[in-house]
């Protein structure tokens, strides 16, 4: 569940890394395809030269996309039986700056990934890194969702949220969790310091608490207050620690608690998943092919699997939102079912801007281990 | 042990022998042995080194700049951390040296060969190498928020330290779990001290009327304070350096370098920066590199008593 975040690394594997990169040969990175600079399907000849060149290429590398995230498992499954591609997927608990890091290192060679899913302040801070790429379905994707050349295109996102066994409760406001019902409870989806979920998880404390978006100190207070009283668990969540009962309130994605409730419900619990009203903190995350993809065509290809009805019905299936969510609906081609599913949300979304993000950021960085960290 | 050195001589003669072999290559050849070794140290230390180092003078265009390293050692954050691991450092080295010495001073007096000998030397090589995660796990397991001692003390003794587990996902916790790995560490590198000691000197101490306290006083401490000393000091450097470990216990709040290593690298919210890290890098290869001359200044007073 913690997607873009690193858990086991050292020094020890940047000096590898560093290493490596004098050792390793520059080798062919296939840019002699057609595909390697083509920014639309019909640029390169059409969807269907599309498909053969991406099986020709037989190989398509990931990272960063875990199977229980936003249901990528159903994609990278479909994606691979579709086009016959054997799907390289690296890293998969990696954070968006490791997707960076593992383009820029691997660079040249037949290992760094073809496409990165990223959260918009890795994105935005590396646009040198991406081939313009526009799908197909490009002038159906709202505007507010893609950046104009093609470079990036923003592919779900989803709204903060709570998620907790209903055993310890019913929870209608954030402050019921200072309770001492609570007391070791309470975990949130990485370091904000580290973590976009987390980042958002402390943007959504500060507007719950009646703070803004422009200021997460009142969210970093409100962790703070829930460290003193002993609440605050220090153990990341993962899908293992939440079916042990480890971390048994959770601040995550409303799209990773989806996955949550299906699985305890197996298990005879009842996971629930609250959103105040009036509080949706929420973030799109954003696709794009690496400019040195060692597979161009396959690279593409995913993108068009992703921004297809398979792909995005998908994802709405994982509980996230598409972006041509709207759209399908209106077309006809969304998966109802899921679609109903979603959490019924009241209020206006708040997406937090880049800048809003890296004042926070600034400001965490200085703040967030003095208020959390046990000394 | 004899043969191998037969074996270097007949080496050394047989050239001389042939008379053919330059002597040059005769004197370099030896070296080829070490060459392996050497190209290790060079793509795993000497380069990152050098690749740390003039990173954290670099921004991020490549261009030469002090602000960096500037910044990281005037930030009120970083000075925290670096104190907190230099304090943690120190601490477990401490703890682990007097715990690990009188530990080794114990298995010394008992027979060479002993079954006791044998299994702590063994159980010791194992256990000073059992850190990362399967030792947090096992510490979790344990003392953590559902652990095993934790849920018992829980439920028996509310009120017991234990049964409030906050302490184990911070600075204590790190001491504690980093002191597992110390302690063993400290007899494998301070049993060869103790065995060192000759039973001569302390009869000869006896012999010319010293009691057992004036030999310990006069002769044992003197001579074994330095690889004690050296000793607390690999250790120093040994927890100074551990990542995995913290890493695997501590997600929120990066209270020693490490940590904070890390969160520059591969943090996703915008605040990585490479050369945040390297000039924090810089700043333990500094600690480091400080109490590693020291190690060796401590290690040449030891092999005086090594004859």
């Amino acid at each position: 569940m913690s997607k873009k975040r690193l858990l086991i690394s050292s020094i020890a594997c940047a000096a590898l890394g560093a290493g490596l990169l004098v050792a390793a040969p520059a080798a062919d990175a296939k840019s002699t395809s057609v595909w390697a600079h083509a920014r639309s399907a019909k640029a390169g000849g059409g969807l269907k030269k599309l498909a053969a060149a991406c099986k020709k290429e037989g190989q398509m590398n990931i990272i960063a996309d875990p199977h229980d995230w936003a249901n990528y498992g159903e994609i990278i499954k479909g994606f691979a039986k579709k086009y016959h591609v054997k799907m390289n997927e690296a890293n998969p608990n990696g954070s968006s700056q490791d997707e960076i890091n593992a383009a820029n290192q691997l660079r040249g060679t037949t290992r760094a990934p073809d496409a990165f899913d990223l959260g918009s302040a890795v994105a935005y801070a590396n646009m040198n890194t991406y081939a313009a790429y526009k799908v197909s379905e490009w002038k159906n994707i709202p505007a507010a969702f893609k950046e104009p050349h093609g470079f990036l295109t923003k592919d779900y996102g989803g709204f903060m949220a709570i998620g907790y066994d209903s055993s310890l409760g019913t929870i209608s406001s954030l402050a019921d969790l200072l309770k001492p019902a609570f007391k070791g409870k309470v975990a949130l989806n990485g370091d904000p310091t580290k973590a976009n979920a987390g980042l958002m998880g402390v943007f959504f404390a500060s507007v719950a608490n009646g703070g803004n978006i422009n200021d997460v100190s009142t969210g970093v207070n409100y962790f703070k207050q829930l460290k003193d009283v002993g609440n605050f668990l220090n153990v990341d969540p993962t899908p293992a620690s939440i079916a042990s009962g480890q971390t048994p309130v959770v601040f995550d994605w409303d799209y990773n608690q989806a996955a949550t409730v299906k699985e305890l419900a197996a298990k005879g619990i009842t996971w629930k998943v609250f959103i105040p009203n009036n509080v949706l903190v929420g973030a799109y995350y954003n696709q794009a092919i690496n400019i040195n993809a060692p597979h161009p065509a396959c690279a593409r290809q995913w993108l068009e699997y992703l921004y297809s009805p398979a792909g995005q019905n998908a994802w709405l299936k994982g509980g996230s939102r598409p972006v041509l969510a709207e759209y399908m609906a209106k077309k006809g081609t969304i998966n109802k079912a899921a679609y109903a599913a979603l959490p019924k949300v009241v209020g206006t979304p708040q997406i937090p801007s880049l800048d809003q993000a890296s004042k926070a950021s600034t400001y965490l960085l200085a703040n967030w281990a003095a208020a959390v960290g046990t000394r | 042990m004899s043969q191998v050195t037969s074996s270097v001589q007949e080496k050394g003669t047989g050239s001389a022998l042939r008379g053919a072999g330059p002597l040059r290559w005769r004197r370099h050849s030896a070296y080829l042995g070490v060459l392996p070794f050497g190209i290790l140290v060079l793509v795993f230390l000497v380069w990152p080194t050098y690749s740390v180092v003039t990173g954290a003078f670099q921004n991020s265009h490549g261009s030469f700049e002090l602000h960096t390293v500037k910044a990281v050692f005037t930030d009120p954050g970083h000075i925290t951390a670096f104190k907190n691991s230099i304090e943690i450092s120190a601490i477990t080295a401490l703890v682990g040296a007097i715990l690990g010495s009188l530990f080794a001073w114990a298995v010394a007096t008992g027979k060479p060969d002993g079954l006791l000998r044998r299994t702590t030397l063994s159980a010791s090589g194992v256990l000073a190498q059992f850190g990362g995660v399967m030792l947090t796990f096992a510490f979790l397991a344990t003392f953590g928020f559902n652990g095993f001692v934790t849920t018992f003390l829980a439920s028996q003794f509310p009120n017991s330290f234990l049964a409030h587990p906050d302490w184990l996902y911070g600075f204590l916790g790190l001491c504690v779990v980093y002191t597992f790995f110390q302690i063993p560490l400290m007899f494998l590198v301070f049993l060869p001290a103790i065995d060192n000691l000759k039973p001569q000197w302390r009869e000869a101490s006896s012999n010319l009327g010293g009691t057992t306290l004036e030999y310990w006083r006069r002769i044992g401490i003197p001579v074994l304070i330095p690889s004690f000393l050296g000793s607390a000091l690999l250790l120093f450097a040994n927890s100074f350096s551990a990542y995995a470990t913290a890493a695997s216990l501590i997600s929120q709040g990066s209270i020693i370098t490490p940590l904070e290593i890390s969160t520059a690298m591969s943090s996703e919210t915008g605040v990585a920066n490479a050369s945040t890290a390297k000039a924090l890098g810089l700043g333990m290869v500094i600690v480091v590199g400080v109490v590693m001359t020291l190690y060796t200044l401590m290690r040449r007073r030891v092999s005086k008593w090594e004859q």
